[in-house]
């Protein structure tokens, strides 16, 4: 069993300057993320958890505090081991859904002929078999945002980002791709950092919840969801259920 | 569907409707007793390509080369311009409204300019349809690739994708169905501008042949030159229809 953390962030900062304007982003967050957690970031609009996964991704420094990824046991190679899903699916219209899969393996020139046959099972795995050729307007929301978690998928990383993937969503097809968000992520045994507003997605879906406050920015609570898996809609009726709920809606100063 | 939207259909008119022009146009040269420097007849225009003194051939050859060359360099200028700017924020802040600017000159005005800086023959007038169809290329251009999804920026950029990468896999594709509408307005502005260039100053040329004619009130010269100049617009304009039509996907065209 691996006990070093995944992923470690001590007192991380992130300051956006525009012009002598100065907008705190995050003031001071510390977590630990373990191989194989499914971690929901939950809070207001607002409180920067974009911001927190543009950190993780690579795609925007932090101006203090400390971000480790990977460890000797658990290596993290930043160019190729983040897979990213955002709110909308961001499909290229005019690239079939099997091509739209490959788009990582060509930016990061792995074997093409591997990479479509990996996308084909990845495909199978998020329920698209047989929409391969087709095109991204032929599929609906529901079906291009798994397509999109496909892409996240392809070069095999061992983070996944998602930027309230399923924000978009109409609540049915909201609560079907949380089912199917924790299958794959069984399957798959990615680390996933999974960011939302939605309360009780964070709960339903994470092993852990970090709570986020707005204004100013600040990491309010971060625990353990000691919830049986896999778990099943009924789980949102059970009592413990609702104390999680409870106690970030009370951290969110909503009770 | 309606009938009138079927394809065999629809080209059945558009002939039609060329065929109706002419025979209108020959009815009113013969009932109307038109005499032919005012308005000569579709037999008497075609008959002027009978005369060899006016080097038509040379001359479509000139005026195809101002248009064709004039055309592409503006759309390789155009299209590199708007990528620089997708580079450089504060480029693109500092040219933009300026290009906007240049846009409101009446670039037939700059006419005797490129004639005193570049003498006059084929590559003044070149310069002249270049820079009539530059600005709709660069500006439908920079307004594509600003619309391209930050987030989908992201997704190359945290797999390390080169600026190459972003621009063949995201940004070009992305942006084609404006580029594509840029280009069909900047196809008829070089035709302008290269006739107008050779108005101005010129010793070959379909418009230098309109001046020369126009001494002698050979009005079916006149027409011929029209049509021909017409024709070779129409040889551009396609060949943009059929690009479009290879590269762009229906649903994505602009119309």
């Amino acid at each position: 069993m691996n006990v070093e953390p995944f992923i470690r962030m001590r007192g991380v900062r992130k300051v956006y300057r525009t012009g002598s304007r100065e907008h705190l982003a995050i003031s001071d967050a510390s977590f630990d993320v373990m191989p194989g957690e499914l971690v929901a970031l939950v809070g207001p609009s607002g409180c920067g958890k974009s911001t927190l996964l543009k950190i993780l991704s690579g795609l925007h420094p932090h101006d203090g505090g400390a971000v480790q990824m990977g460890s000797p046991s658990y290596p993290f190679d930043p160019s190729r081991d983040v897979g990213m899903v955002f709110q909308q699916p961001l499909l290229l219209k005019w690239r079939r859904i099997l091509d739209n899969v490959v788009l990582p393996a060509e930016i990061l020139g792995l074997p093409m002929a591997a990479a479509r046959e990996r996308a084909r099972d990845l495909l199978a795995l998020v329920g698209l078999s047989g929409s391969e050729a087709r095109f991204p307007y032929e599929l609906s929301g529901g079906m291009q945002q798994r397509a999109a978690i496909a892409r996240a998928l392809l070069h095999d990383p061992k983070l996944v980002l998602m930027d309230e993937p399923f924000g978009a969503l109409d609540a049915l097809t909201r609560e079907k791709m949380n089912l199917e968000l924790l299958r794959i992520w069984k399957e798959s045994g990615k680390t996933i950092i999974f960011v939302t507003h939605g309360i009780s997605e964070a709960v339903f879906l994470g092993t852990r919840v970090v709570v986020l406050t707005a204004g100013p920015a600040r990491m309010a609570d971060n625990f353990e969801i000691d919830l049986p898996h896999p778990r099943i809609l009924d789980i949102k009726t059970r009592e413990d259920f609702g104390l999680y709920t409870r106690r970030i809606y009370r951290l969110l100063g909503m009770e | 569907m309606n009938s009138i939207d079927t394809p065999y259909v629809r080209w059945t008119f558009a002939v039609l409707a060329h065929i109706g022009l002419v025979v209108a146009w020959y009815l009113f040269v013969e009932i109307g007793q038109v005499p032919k420097f005012v308005m000569p007849s579709p037999q008497a225009t075609l008959n002027a390509l009978l005369n060899p003194d006016y080097g038509w051939w040379t001359n479509i050859r000139v005026t195809a080369t101002e248009i064709f060359g004039g055309y592409l360099l503006a759309l390789v200028v155009g299209v590199m311009l708007a990528l620089i700017f997708t580079w450089s924020r504060i480029l693109e802040s500092l040219c933009l409204p300026l290009l906007v600017t240049l846009n409101m000159i009446p670039k037939v005005a700059l006419g005797p300019l490129i004639i005193v800086w570049f003498k006059y023959g084929v590559f003044p007038n070149t310069m002249m349809a270049f820079s009539i169809a530059v600005f709709p290329i660069l500006l439908t251009t920079a307004r594509g690739l600003r619309e391209i999804e930050p987030d989908l920026l992201d997704l190359v950029r945290s797999l390390r994708g080169s600026r190459w990468q972003l621009f063949t896999k995201i940004q070009l594709p992305g942006a084609l169905p404006y580029i594509f509408s840029g280009m069909k307005v900047a196809a008829i502005l070089a035709v302008a501008g290269a006739i107008v260039g050779e108005f101005l100053g010129s010793d070959k040329g379909l418009g230098y042949l309109m001046l020369q004619v126009q001494v002698t009130l050979d009005t079916p010269a006149m027409f011929m030159a029209v049509v021909l100049i017409t024709l070779i617009g129409m040889l551009l304009y396609g060949l943009v229809m059929l690009l479009e039509r290879l590269l762009v996907a229906r649903d994505a065209r602009l119309s």
